[in-house]
């Protein structure tokens, strides 16, 4: 059977293009004709609404490149040229900086979704790795972003993650005089800061986004019981359990969106500081190499390992351990030996397992916003050590687990 | 109220505020009373600019703010800005700078008086009124004043012959609209933002009803 006979379309403008263009397969593929469980609950949404917010800081930053100047002489007074003087920017610019945080909140969401339903087993270990890597590019990307306003708290900040690297033994040194290009956070650092804010990363993001959906419609979309809907299938070989995408899943996530945007829009334009936690009030002030805030504290989306970091007590060995925290969640596929998927029908032990490894991801994202003294380091300490007996200790309570029998069909009540 | 009962009350304050009022990264030692800033009273802020460029300009500049983005958002005409607010050679279109230099302002104070653009998002309304209400004498400093709130201020107590004029409710009055104006000036679309999200988030739920019912209309096949 050909392509042209496939066409999903009657107009012949459309079927002119299908001659020569795949859009009737690519409709079909990744929406008509894309199942997915029917049972997806609230835990599902996360992937599209990252993809919401995407949408919104490519659009509002698109509009801020063109009133922000990337020097350390401009950058501060830019910005808050953009807040006054320029149509609408306060909007553009809050709707970015709140972005960033709910980009962070949706995405841990999304992570968290994985964890619960397996969403990183077989066959999906590669859509996790991607999107793995789509996290670790998200954290380049705010933490390029963050230096740009030019505050004090960017500096700062800045200053403190770009020392990180000098901890790497031999060219530790170097490697930072590197990235920075200067001795010092200078000018150029801030214009290299700005190019791969706005130029390398958002372009690595997009098509690691890519790469995360052809990879998830290739091998179908997990779901809360965490069984291959594909397994049970009827006779025009569609699964028996599944609907397609379009409509279907597209009318709920557009609910879902519209609640997100409800959210959302209440940060921006009620408390687009967010108590300090969007909007550091450090921040409020033009960056002053002279003047160290009290605390140094990076935006609170990092501070679960910035406490990790600290809870150390040797530097260097803290940078490691900061290191191998965030990258213990690539190996999630292979730590975890239990053949059931789903939270559902699995034992205890994973159970309690992820109960506190939540706990201690929160825990540590509270104690990386407080000074580093006294009863703070001894927990941070203490959840650092839970934070890792998750990953670590995986392999062996995972095998313990009794599990319960899963079903062939996925449970839906209307 | 005179010094010596102003002191004793803001120590009483201090000893009996406990766990504090404001709780920003900034907050200083000495608790901070909270103040009520209603940045709709426009006649509120136009003292408060009234009050700021006569007493603050001076030294303090705004310099990411607009001579004439104030007299529009104030009400304010253009003759009222020239003859009451602008004492310089500025047009309405300038940044509302200070003429002194820098240099000058390092060597008179030891440390040029700051820009006050975004002093109450950098510090907060509480922390600026209160400063403005905590300046006491002390003979050891040079500028012959201290502040309670910022101990070793080198600035001096601008405001010391109104505090002795007026009576304390004019006076508390005065404060309350400069930094209700610093407020406003911090944030010049505050108001704006606010009352516009009202209608942004009740078109999302006006839309949320429908687009819920579509996806119960389209779901009603699946069981």
């Amino acid at each position: 059977m050909s392509k042209q006979e496939e066409s999903i379309f009657t107009n012949p403008i459309l079927k002119w293009v299908d001659d020569r263009f795949p859009l009737s397969s690519l409709i079909k593929d990744h929406a008509t004709e894309y199942y997915a469980s029917k049972n997806f609950n609230i835990w599902y949404i996360f992937g599209v609404l990252s993809m919401v917010v995407l949408i919104i800081m490519l659009m509002t930053g698109f509009f801020l490149t063109m009133n922000y100047k990337p020097s350390t002489e401009d950058a501060f007074n830019s910005v808050e040229y953009i807040m006054r003087s320029v149509e609408w920017g306060w909007l553009i610019r809050y709707m970015h900086s709140t972005g960033s945080s709910f980009f962070f909140i949706v995405v841990y969401l999304h992570m968290f979704r994985g964890m619960l339903y397996g969403s990183y087993k077989k066959p999906r270990e590669l859509i996790w790795i991607v999107g793995m890597l789509l996290y670790f590019c998200l954290m380049a990307e705010a933490f390029f972003g963050y230096l740009l306003p030019w505050g004090n708290m960017s500096y700062w900040a800045g200053q403190v993650i770009v020392n990180l690297f000098s901890y790497i033994p031999v060219i530790g040194e170097t490697l930072t005089e590197w990235i920075r290009g200067d001795y010092f956070m200078s000018d150029i650092t801030l214009n290299r800061f700005f190019a791969f804010h706005v130029i390398l990363l958002p372009l690595a993001i997009l098509a690691l986004v890519v790469a995360h959906i052809l990879a998830l419609h290739h091998v179908g979309s997990n779901n809360p019981d965490g069984i291959e809907i594909k397994d049970y299938k009827d006779e025009s070989g569609k699964p028996i359990d599944g609907v397609a995408f379009h409509p279907f899943h597209t009318s709920k996530d557009l609910v879902a969106i519209i609640v997100f945007l409800i959210l959302y829009f209440a940060a921006v334009f009620y408390a687009p500081e967010m108590g300090g936690l969007f909007l550091e009030v450090d921040n409020f002030e033009p960056a002053d190499p002279l003047k160290t805030p009290e605390h140094i504290v990076p935006s609170w989306y990092f501070t679960p390992y910035y406490a990790i970091l600290r809870a150390i007590p040797n530097a260097a060995l803290g940078a490691v351990f900061l290191v191998a925290a965030v990258l213990l969640f690539v190996f999630l596929p292979w730590l975890d030996r239990c053949s059931v998927k789903s939270i559902r029908y699995r034992g205890w032990q994973y159970k309690v397992a992820l109960f506190a490894f939540v706990v201690s991801f929160v825990v540590l994202g509270y104690l990386g916003m407080q000074p580093a003294t006294g009863i703070y380091v001894l927990l941070a300490r203490i959840f650092t050590i839970i934070y890792f007996a998750f990953f670590l200790l995986m392999p062996f309570y995972t095998k313990l687990e009794k599990t319960k029998p899963v079903p062939h069909r996925v449970v839906y009540k209307k | 109220m005179n010094m010596k009962q102003y002191i004793f009350s803001l120590i009483a304050i201090f000893f009996f505020s406990n766990s504090g009022f404001a709780s920003s990264p900034t907050e200083p030692e000495v608790g901070i009373e909270a103040v009520t800033i209603n940045l709709s009273d426009v006649k509120s802020l136009q003292r408060g600019a009234r009050n700021f460029f006569n007493y603050c300009a001076g030294c303090h500049s705004l310099q990411y703010m607009r001579y004439e983005q104030i007299a529009e958002d104030l009400n304010i005409s253009e003759e009222q800005l020239l003859d009451n607010l602008i004492f310089t050679n500025k047009t309405p279109q300038d940044l509302v700078t200070t003429n002194m230099l820098q240099e000058d302002g390092d060597r008179w104070f030891g440390k040029a008086p700051p820009d006050l653009t975004l002093v109450t998002r950098r510090k907060n309304p509480d922390y600026v009124y209160q400063f403005l209400k905590s300046f006491y004498i002390d003979h050891t400093s040079p500028t012959g004043v201290n502040n309670l709130i910022q101990d070793g201020t080198s600035m001096p107590h601008i405001l010391w012959l109104l505090e002795e004029q007026m009576i304390a409710e004019d006076y508390n009055r005065f404060i309350l609209d400069t930094v209700t104006f610093l407020e406003y000036v911090g944030e010049p679309i505050q108001q704006k933002r606010k009352s516009l999200g009202v209608w942004v988030i009740s078109f999302l739920v006006l839309f949320l009803v429908f687009s819920y019912a579509l996806y119960k209309d389209i779901w009603r096949e699946v069981k």
